[in-house]
């Protein structure tokens, strides 16, 4: 390669773009050595955390608000990375899942006997990919970005080493989501394949660029329609699947009950919020840019995925007694109709507004079901069963409440904020003309309603059939705890009257 | 002399109410939204304050209650003296960010479609607030909270203009009738609250589908009353959208076959939470087909009437037999809450004037009674220990007051004259023998032949023959006779003086249904409601 076209890579290499995840992943081997050289700061790591990922965010805004008057996405580093407003928007929507991960994960190890240091570690290396992987714009970065992770997930995953269900978890998770990266990894190298072939018109110079990539399938010619081509069907289907497997919707949900009962609390939180929205927001990527021309193949088969999940989330998750499992699928329900939003937001273009609020009142209100988990839970992580919600608006009336609040959020009731969130994105879905589906999901949420209302009932009411040396004993919240609960529930309530900070 | 005093009194009262209407628009406007605030700010205050005196939250609840009460009353004096020509009066909005692109904003207002249901629901509040408070339940604070905010809701859904929040104060005030059946109710609650929860979320998202593609199809620039009684639905989709908005409606006011929740829903439910739902919130439903769906999609209104009329039969006549066999007085009253929806959805059938408007009248006199009949109900249990026909009887010897009030409610539900529901009842059976399928009205005489049957049998077994089973507490103390003869009076004023409530109604009718009615049968020779 000749140097002025590498001069000219290198000075798109803008690092300063990227310095929340620098920091954070400078931070995170630093804070390995601080857990060595300062036992004294051992009980504030996790604080040290947040306080670092905190400063991480307040960047990022500052950054957000010095590249407010960007107005198409802007390439960096040799058209690897590509940086957007919505994108930003997600590079925070992670650094605050982190943040409520490394606090759940703080009450969660308190009560275990497991090594500390590494999960604050983990959680700040995987949050930082996250980041990454949301501006990606190279399926090369893509794919490496989802490695990192995907691995970062398997130590988590399977971290709760002295007990059976994670380590059951963590061996599922690796397999299904080796499997799952194979086939991403498979269909893109059909993608690569069939666009640097030079029979094709149109031929990508950089074939895993996004934009090329997405040009090259928009091009036809006398005799080749690449849009119909066999092997850029198959591709695209397959890093479509690879990519559903990482969100849990049907047919790829088979994993999701095991891993988030066997996964500890903070990390099936982990999985449950942060991992879903990376694979929504690469979704939406992938379908507005390479594979916009493709949607005579994507629009239907996941219009069809979409409406399975609902239906099947849904009717799943209506004979668990376990809450984790029961947040397991209700989560694939809740994908089922962020994908619905998605679908929606190819033909109405205010709609990805609408799915990206989805996804951050779904994130608030699971966060509190979570934190009040992780509270509820005792040694044995994983056996978490609606039973000991027994009564618990009487036990712990603060506890109590953030659990009603947040279940009723994520159930869609108003005037909270995820009935505003179904709301809107149920009107996105009518004015992009999917009926049938804004149906199964009306139906889907009529379902949901007996699984959250039972739980609440648990938490409401006292059940005489458990006798009481059985009966659980909750300690009460610590004050740290109760100001993350606090804010989440907040901003649940406020999300439902006021919604004026998200306007895209 | 002596005769010209209270007429000039009268006039300066009126010229009073007229100028205050004209002159504080901002105070009107502000009274509107108090009577949403207050009661969710008292239910608010009771759940984050310490330990308070059992007194002082009864103060607090009084206050939550009556307020919302007395504003109702305010508006309807104002309204009537003031706004002779209708349209909405005391419009107030507020904007609240993201959901201003959809068109959504806080918009409240009412006109004389509305009215007639707002002062339903503040006297109806006042009722079951007052006599919730002298109950005596078991954790009485979390109970006036729960109703303090279903009150809140009830003030709420029949002031928004704005379609949504119309449907978000619905959902507001239903929350707290589940958690009251669940926590308070009878036996068999547990299994009734999650039925109930589920069969109405079931309704509700029926109605919300139905809403929101009546706002799309309508391509009205807000999701609001005004703005889309100016849209047209084209008229392939409004038969689609009518049947919607009249499935989910109908599960919501218990029409024929979605009716099944309501019987045990209202026996289980706690009395003052009972009289709040079949009183006022179940009303939700026939309010906003008359505000939303017939107004704007008489083409389909036209379509489903066939069907309709079947189904507003089945609640009349099927209900009303299965309301006959009942032996439980609370069951019985579930029942015939259902069967009297029947008259209104067929004055809804009989699309004219004076068959909406008597199908407002009909449901205003209805919630009223209805009310009352739970509160004495209740009252009945509890000085007998059941509500039990079997286990009854010879009440009457033992407490005669309660026998009068339980009487004349009773009466006034079968629609004796002197009484509110009796103009209902009549401008609906006038409505449908107009109309052009006549023989109905006599099916629907049947009914008040039911109605007399189940009530005067209700009386003679529980307040005549011998004297049977136990009998805890004297005859109905004056705190529980204050909220049901507030109830009682209402009804009878409005039975005797109609015009009241049928003037701002019969001109809010012909203002709604002025344009694009393909059926109107009534013409302004027809004996309208006030004569």
């Amino acid at each position: 390669m000749e140097t002025e076209s590498l001069q000219l890579i290198a000075a798109s290499n803008r690092w300063s773009a990227l310095l929340p995840e620098i920091i954070l992943g400078c931070f995170a081997v630093l804070i390995l050595f601080v857990d060595l050289l300062l036992p004294r700061v051992r009980p504030h790591l996790s604080r040290l955390s947040i306080g670092v990922q905190v400063i991480a965010g307040i960047l990022l805004v500052l950054g957000m608000q010095a590249n407010g008057g960007r107005e198409a996405a802007e390439a960096l580093f040799g058209g690897l990375l590509a940086q957007s407003a919505t994108g930003d928007w997600m590079r925070l929507f992670f650094l605050g899942s982190g943040i409520f991960v490394t606090h759940i994960g703080a009450v969660f190890l308190r009560k275990q006997s497991l090594a500390k240091v590494e999960f604050y570690h983990l959680v700040l290396i995987v949050t930082a990919t996250f980041m990454v992987l949301v501006q990606s714009n190279h399926f090369l970065l893509l794919f490496v970005a989802l490695e990192a992770l995907t691995i970062g997930f398997y130590v988590l995953v399977a971290y709760k080493r002295d007990g059976r269900p994670s380590l059951e978890a963590g061996l599922k998770y690796l397999i299904m989501a080796a499997f799952s990266s194979g086939m991403l990894l498979f269909g893109i190298a059909l993608l690569y394949g069939a666009s640097s072939n030079p029979e094709l018109p149109g031929v990508a110079t950089s074939p895993l660029n996004f934009t090329e990539l997405g040009s090259f399938i928009g091009t036809t010619s006398e005799y080749y329609n690449n849009s119909q081509n066999l092997l850029v069907l198959f591709g695209a289907a397959l890093v479509l699947a690879g990519i559903c497997f990482k969100i849990g919707v049907v047919p790829f949900q088979i994993w999701v009950p095991d891993v988030y009962q066997g996964a500890p609390t903070p990390v099936t939180a982990f999985l449950a919020v942060a991992s879903k929205a990376a694979g929504f927001y690469l979704l939406y990527l992938l379908l507005t840019g390479p594979f916009a021309p493709l949607e005579h193949l994507t629009v239907p088969v996941l219009a069809v995925v979409a409406m399975a999940t609902l239906l099947f989330g849904n009717l799943a998750a209506l004979g668990q007694r376990n809450v984790k499992r029961v947040m397991g699928m209700s989560g694939v329900a809740h994908a089922g109709i962020l994908l619905m939003g998605l679908l929606a937001s190819l033909t109405v273009d205010w709609a990805i507004g609408a799915v990206l609020f989805y996804l951050v009142t779904y994130a608030l209100a699971s966060f509190g079901v979570f934190e009040v988990m992780a509270q509820v839970a005792d040694q044995s992580d994983a056996d978490q069963d609606l039973d000991h919600y027994d009564d618990l608006l009487k036990k712990q009336p603060y506890l109590g409440g953030v659990l009603l609040v947040s279940l009723g959020s994520l159930a869609g009731i108003p005037p909270l904020a995820g009935f505003v969130a179904k709301l809107l994105v149920f009107i996105a879905a009518f004015k992009a003309g999917l009926y049938w589906m804004v149906g199964i999901a009306l139906i889907g949420v009529v379902i949901s309603i007996y699984y959250y209302f039972g739980w609440m009932r648990a938490a409401v009411m006292r059940n005489p059939f458990i006798e009481k040396e059985n009966a659980r004993e909750i300690a009460a919240p610590a004050l740290g705890a109760r100001v993350a609960m606090g804010i989440l529930v907040a901003a649940t309530i406020l999300l439902g009257f006021y919604q004026g900070l998200f306007v895209f | 002399m002596t005769t010209q005093l209270p007429i000039a009194l009268l006039g300066g009262i009126g010229e009073f109410l007229t100028s205050a209407g004209h002159n504080q628009p901002v105070l009107n406007a502000l009274l509107l939204m108090l009577a949403i605030v207050v009661p969710l700010v008292v239910a608010l205050a009771l759940a984050i304050s310490g330990a308070l005196s059992e007194r002082a939250v009864k103060v607090c609840g009084a206050i939550g209650f009556l307020v919302p009460g007395l504003i109702s009353l305010w508006l309807a004096a104002v309204y009537i003296s003031a706004f002779p020509f209708g349209g909405y009066a005391f419009e107030m909005s507020a904007d609240l960010g993201l959901l201003e692109r959809f068109g959504i904003q806080l918009h409240l207002g009412l006109n004389g479609l509305a009215l007639p249901f707002y002062v339903m629901a503040g006297l109806v509040g006042m009722a079951a607030g007052l006599y919730a408070i002298q109950s005596g339940v078991e954790r009485l604070r979390l109970y006036l909270i729960l109703l303090l905010v279903m009150q809140g809701g009830l003030m709420g859904v029949f002031s928004s203009i704005d379609v949504l929040f119309f449907y978000f104060f619905h959902e507001f005030a239903l929350i707290p009738t589940f958690i009251m059946i669940a926590l308070w109710g009878r036996t068999g609650r547990k299994a009734v609250a999650i039925e109930v929860t589920i069969y109405l979320t079931f309704g509700a998202m029926i109605t919300l589908a139905g809403l929101i593609a009546l706002y799309l199809f309508s391509g009205a620039e807000q999701f609001n009353m005004i703005a889309m009684r100016e849209a047209i639905v084209e008229a392939p989709y409004q038969g689609t959208i009518f049947g919607l908005l009249l499935i989910g409606f109908g599960v919501l006011v218990s029409l024929f076959p979605f009716h099944t929740w309501a019987p045990r829903a209202y026996a289980t439910a706690p009395a003052p939470a009972a009289m709040l739902h079949a009183g006022v919130l179940k009303k939700f439903g026939l309010y906003g087909l008359i505000q939303l769906a017939y107004p704007l999609l008489p083409q389909g209104a036209a379509d489903w009437a066939p069907l309709l009329l079947w189904l507003a039969l089945g609640n009349l006549l099927i209900i009303g037999f299965v309301t006959m066999s009942q032996r439980d007085l609370k069951l019985m009253l579930g029942n015939a809450s259902v069967m009297h929806m029947g008259y209104a959805f067929l004055g809804l059938y009989a699309y004219s004037t004076v068959g909406i408007g008597a199908a407002i009248m009909m449901l205003f006199a209805h919630g009223l009674s209805v009310a009352l009949l739970f509160l004495l109900a209740d009252v009945v249990e509890k000085r007998g220990g059941t509500a039990d026909f079997k286990e009854l009887g010879g009440m009457g010897l033992r407490a005669p007051v309660l026998m009068g009030l339980f009487t004349a409610a009773m009466l006034a539900s079968i629609g004796l004259p002197g009484f509110a529901n009796f103009w209902g009842e009549l401008g609906i059976f006038v409505a449908l023998f107009a109309s052009d399928t006549p023989w109905v009205l006599y099916l629907a005489l049947i009914g008040i032949v039911i109605s007399a049957v189940y009530g005067l049998r209700a009386v003679a077994s529980v307040f005549f023959g011998e004297a049977k089973g136990e009998f805890k507490g004297g005859d109905i103390t004056p705190a529980e006779k204050a909220p049901a003869l507030l109830l009682l009076i209402s009804l009878f004023v409005i039975g005797l003086w109609p015009k009241v409530v049928s003037d701002p109604v019969n001109e809010s009718v012909n203002r709604s249904f002025k344009d694009a009615v393909p059926t109107v049968t009534a013409s302004t020779d027809e004996p309208t409601l006030s004569e």
